[in-house]
This record gives C-alpha cells, structure tokens and sequence, in this order.
C-alpha cells in the first residue's frame, strides 16, 4: 500500500491505536472488571434466589455492559487530544470520517468484545436461561458497535473537557434507551419463548445507517469542538 | 535564509482581509500578505497577538472569520489540503507509549513520505540517532521537538507552518531548525514561522510580518 | 421576493431584533395570560365532568398543551440550530439556545402535571407509560442541550455544539417514541394509558385549543425575553448594545 494513500492511512491509524492499546494492556480489562463488580451487587441487593435472578439477568448484563462502556468512551479522543495528535488527524488530506471510523473501530475492539468475551460469565453468575444466552450475545454483538458509533459522535462535542464524565453520559443516555430496548427485547422474548428475530433485526438495520451516519457526524462535531 | 529573488507569478499562500474573532472579540486581522515559494516568513508579535490562531486559520484548522485564505491559487479548505500544508504546533503531537521510530511510521502512512529519506535517516539528520527505539515520554521535551522537526522532513508539505519551533531547542537545536528552513526555502517549499522574539533567526534576514491583536 | 429577504436580514440584524422582541413581548404575556385565564375557566369551570374519571381529569388542560409545546419547543430549537450551523446566523443561534431552557420547563410541568393525574387514577406517583417515559427521555435531551452549552467557554462555539446536538437529538425523538411504544406493549402487565382512545368532547376540546394558544404565546413571549438578555450579553461590547442598556437607564 503506498504510503500517504487513503488506505494506508487507515491501516496506520488502526495499527498505531492497537499498538497503542497493548502498550498499555492492563487498563484494557478495566471494563470487564467494572462490569464484573456492577454485576456481582446485584445478587447482593435482590438476593440470590435463581428465580429472580435469572429474570433479570439479561437485562442486568445489558445494562452494565452499557455503563461499562460509557465509562470506557472518555479514552477514545482523550490521549490524542492531549498530546496534540488528533490536530495532525483532523489535518491530515484524507476523509475525517473515514479516520474516525477507524479509531472507533479499534475502540469496540479493545473495550467492547472483551465485554462480550466476559458476557457469558456474567450471564452465568446471574443465572440466565442457557437458551438465552446465544441471542444475549448476538444482541450484544449488534448493540455494542452502535454504542461505540453513537458514543463516538458525543464524546466528539465533549472532546478537551475536563471531567465531562456527567455530561457525556447525559448526552448518551437519550440516543442509548432505543437501542438498549431493543437488545433486551430480544432477550426478554427469547426467554418467554416468543419469536426474538425482530428486534435483532432493527438493531441491525440501525447499526448499518450508524455505520454510515454516525462518523460523518462524529466529524462534523469534531470539527466544531476542535479550537 | 533567503528569499527568493524570482518570485513565481502565483504565490503559494495568499491571505485577503484575513480576519479571526472569538467569541466576538478581534483576535487578529483584517490581514492581506502573500508567501511565494522558497520565501521564509517571520510572524512576529508580543504573547497572545494571535499568532497561533493565525497558523491555525492559515491551515485550515479554523474557518476564518472574515477573508479568503488561498493556496497556490485555489481556496483553501480542509478539503483540498492534499499532502500540501505542514503544521507543527505547540504540542507535538506525538505518542508517548510509541517509539520514535513508530510515531514517524504513522505521519508517513498518514501523509506519505518524500522521496529519498526514510525515517531512521530523518532521525539521523536532527541528531537523535540512537534513540529509534526509545518510547517518546522517555525523551525531553527538546527531543521530541526534534522528533517533529523529523516529521517535517520526512513528510511532503509545500506550505510549513510552524508556531514557535525554536522553544525547548539548545543552540544547536536552533541551528538545526534554521538549516531545515534553509533547505526547505531551496527546495521550492514556503514556511511561515512564528517566534514572539526571543529566539531570531541567526542566519539572513527573512521577511517579518507583524501581527497584533487589535485594539 | 426582494423584499421578503431583505426583511429577513433585517430581522436577523442584532439591534433590530432587540427592538423589536422588547416591543412584542409585552403584548405576547398580556395575550399568553388572557389565553389562559379563559382556557382554565373553559376548562375548570364550563366542561362537564368526564365520564369516567369525573374531575380528575381536568389536569389534562394544563398537562396536553405542556406536553405538545415541549415537543413544539424542541422542534424549533433544531430548526433554529439548522439554520444557526448552515448560515452562521446569530440570532438563530441565540433563539436556539434561549429556547432549550423554556423547553426543559415545559417537559417538566408535563411530567409534574402527567405524575398527578396518575396519583388519583392508579395511586402512584409515576407510571413507565409510553407517553410518559417518552417524555422524560425528552426532559434528558433538553438537559443534555443546556449542559453542553454552559460546559464551553466561548458562546458561539457553545452554541454550535450544543445546536450540533440538538440536531442529533432531533432525530432521535422519533426513534424513542416507536421504540418506548414498542417497549410498552413488550411488558403488558402496566399498560396505562393517560389518555384513552376515546373521541374528546367539544366542550373538553376548545379549551385545550386555547390553553395550546396560549402556551404558544407564553413561549414566544419568555423566548423573546431571554433571547434579547443572551443578546446583549453577547454583544457587550459593541456600540448599540451599551446605547441600549443605558436608554434602559442601567450600567454598561
């Protein structure tokens, strides 16, 4: 590939993230811990009886790997802000979007899939149905690179500030309630023995527009905060 | 440092009633000045006249107030920056858990690399041979000045701008910056320098043009 | 058509916006205060019971016009931020920041009036129905809006950003409303619905037409209060804002 074309930049952007990232490989596992402990109170405050427990476990997954990852988001433009890299990002002669696609790519791949790594576990600890656990986990698939496109376009209009954690999760909570509904619909319907495929399929159809929507906005956004 | 003495009819970088306000306060402008391929240009002005602003707006990072940024004869934007403008801001922007080495790697798959120079070269040339391979966070901040200095070198940019490149540079530092300037200059490039006057170039007399913040 | 844009610029104009809102937004209240004075009386007092849920139904007045301005409000405010990130224009921008707290206001009188009213119909304080839940992911999309805005120093870059996100929030509205509709009818056991499917009386009806009048009025009345404020807060330092303040007899 030659160097300085479209592609090359991007394969340079995922590789120097990825490196990045496995520099520093023990904060990867941040989220999962973080989920782990959210999932692990919960037995704690409903106690421990299966019945309950497995009635609420999709959900309880879902929701802690949502929060997890809200807490996870911060990292996606902070370092490079910070040292000055992403002015050369926005600068540089190829489609921001496309870049920030990239990044964001690398981002799911290194907070988002060690969560739906950890999925199961979790899943187990609060006795889900095993029947359930497969569409847990294709929801989980389909849901989590949504997170990450749509959370990208709001960290991009929080990007520099200092402790934007509440303000960032504000901004996310109203464009995360669709998609979180939908994933636990799936597994709720799954659980009940009724048909689940649906709202898989609108997460999907969403998560197809997202990939073409969602970096075009986490550009415009960037390019508005970046001053 | 010279400027050239034949100047070519169509300027690489011409500014019109440039001007640049924040939050409705004046932060430069209105300015009109031209740059000319091999000329070297000296943006002078006490702290906080706008002359980072200004280098932000020429390329592109900010959208301009007032006025028409162009180069090489068609409107700059982001758009059309095409391997043609160079920044080199206060912060470097290079990654600290990366070596050296690979932060290079990375601007020269982002902005391609010149013919003839490979990064081991570039980092030979600002005198950090040795030091390929060690995690930039590891390095003072004049070396990794000098890692950016590299960068310059290594990727293809008509337009320099650079916004206080002497900062953190010992003597020979400074040398080098001007020597990098020099070649630059001959080789056809343009570059806008900003200093607030502490540092002046030590070799020719490059055009100066002054920037205040307006009243 | 000449015309037409030249008003619009006009309009657009800094010192011929403050004029002219100060001039309006008195006559706006006086309208907004005796649209509701005979709205509430038609409402209160005139409609006859309702069928089932006798008088206390009666919030509805207050409850529906809240509730259809807050989604009103938002509207216009990412009309505002469109042509405020588009065209660069000021005032829009101003409008569209000034509008966001207005709206947040009546999002939570909705949500206030709308947790009455279902107090005496199933006795408790809040039920996750459609209408309701749609409603309160409203109230957070208005607050995100005000938090980005006051969390950026610069106003204008504020004003982007946080229009930026009302545009995405625009979008999103829609996809809440099916998706939380979607979600009710999952979870049969609490469908509750604030308003049934039943034709309204003419008597019940006018009154709710004045009182969505009248709130129309109220809102443009405290939007163009609000808006000449930022407005001159923004423009200190220029000529015609300090002549103003001092023709108001204050300190510049």
């Amino acid at each position: 590939m030659k160097p300085g074309s479209t592609g090359a930049a991007c394969m340079a952007v995922i590789r120097r993230d990825l490196t990045l990232c496995w520099r520093r490989r023990g904060d990867a596992l941040n989220p999962v811990l973080f989920a782990l402990i959210v999932v692990t109170l919960f037995p704690f405050a409903l106690g421990p009886e299966p019945n309950q427990l497995s009635r609420i476990a999709a959900g309880v997954v879902l929701v802690a790997i949502l929060i997890a990852g809200v807490l996870a988001l911060d990292a996606l433009f902070r370092s490079d802000h910070d040292d000055g890299a992403l002015e050369q990002l926005v600068l540089s002669p190829h489609p921001l979007p496309l870049l920030l696609a990239c990044k964001t790519l690398v981002h799911w791949l290194t907070t988002a899939l060690p969560l739906i790594v950890a999925a199961p576990l979790l899943a187990g600890m609060l006795r889900l149905d095993p029947g359930v656990l497969p569409v847990l986990l294709g929801a989980l698939a389909l849901a989590t690179p949504l997170l990450s496109l749509l959370g990208a376009v709001c960290v991009a209009l929080t990007v520099g500030m200092r402790r934007s954690g509440m303000l960032l999760a504000l901004l996310v909570l109203p464009l995360y309630v669709p998609v979180l509904i939908f994933a636990a619909g799936a597994c709720d319907a799954a659980q009940a023995g009724l048909p689940y495929l649906a709202p898989l399929l609108w997460l999907g159809a969403a998560l197809v527009l997202a990939l073409v929507l969602a970096p075009l906005a986490c550009a415009a956004a960037l390019r508005i905060s970046i001053t | 440092m010279q400027t050239s003495p034949d100047h070519d009819p169509i300027p690489l970088l011409e500014a019109r009633g440039l001007a640049f306000a924040r939050n409705d306060e004046p932060v430069f402008g209105p300015l009109d000045f031209r740059l000319f391929a091999g000329e070297v240009v000296l943006v002078e002005g006490d702290n906080g006249a706008g002359k980072t602003t200004l280098l932000k707006v020429l390329s592109g990072l900010l959208e301009p107030g007032e006025g028409s940024i162009e180069l090489n004869g068609e409107a700059l934007t982001l758009a059309r920056l095409s391997h043609q403008v160079a920044l080199l801001g206060h912060l470097p922007g290079l990654k600290g858990d990366l070596t050296a080495l690979e932060n290079l790697r990375f601007a020269t798959g982002l902005g391609g690399i010149r013919a003839g120079i490979t990064p081991t070269l570039a980092l030979g040339s600002v005198g950090l041979e040795g030091y390929e391979d060690v995690p930039v966070r590891q390095l003072s901040a004049g070396q990794r000045k000098r890692v950016a200095l590299a960068r310059l070198l290594l990727v293809p940019a008509a337009l320099w701008l650079l916004d206080e490149p002497y900062a953190n540079l010992d003597r020979g530092g400074i040398d080098l910056v001007n020597r990098l300037l020099d070649d630059h200059a001959r080789r056809g490039g343009a570059a806008l320098v900003t200093s607030h006057g502490a540092y002046a170039f030590t070799s020719g007399t490059p055009r100066r043009l002054p920037i205040r913040r307006p009243a | 058509m000449n015309t037409l844009t030249l008003w619009f610029h006009k309009f657009g104009s800094p010192p011929v916006f403050h004029r002219i809102a100060g001039r309006l937004a008195p006559w706006l209240y006086a309208g907004a205060l005796l649209g509701m004075l005979i709205g509430l009386y038609g409402g209160l007092v005139l409609a006859p019971p309702d069928y089932q849920q006798s008088d206390a139904y009666r919030i509805i007045f207050i409850h529906v016009p809240c509730a259809w301005m807050s989604l009103f409000i938002y509207f216009f405010m990412a009309a505002n931020a469109f042509v405020a990130l588009v065209w660069r224009i000021k005032i829009s921008e101003i409008l569209a920041m000034a509008s966001a707290p207005i709206g947040a206001a009546f999002t939570a009188i909705t949500l206030a009036t709308g947790s009455l009213w279902g107090k005496p119909m199933w006795g408790t304080w809040w039920t996750w129905d459609a209408r309701l839940t749609s409603e309160l992911v409203l109230l957070f999309l208005y607050l995100g809006v005000i938090g980005l805005n006051h969390a950026i120093e610069d106003r204008r870059q504020a004003a982007r950003a946080a229009g930026f996100l009302a545009l995405v929030g625009v979008v999103n509205v829609p996809i809440v409303h099916f998706s939380v509709n979607w979600w009710n009818t999952l979870h049969q056991g609490s469908t509750v619905r604030l308003i049934g499917p039943s034709a309204i009386d003419a008597s019940m009806l006018w009154p709710l037409l004045v009182m969505a009048l009248a709130t129309k009025l109220w809102f443009f009345a405290s939007l163009f209060v609000r808006a000449r404020n930022d407005l001159l807060e923004l423009e200190a330092g220029k000529e015609w804002a300090r002549a103003e303040v001092l023709r108001e007899g204050g300190t510049p």
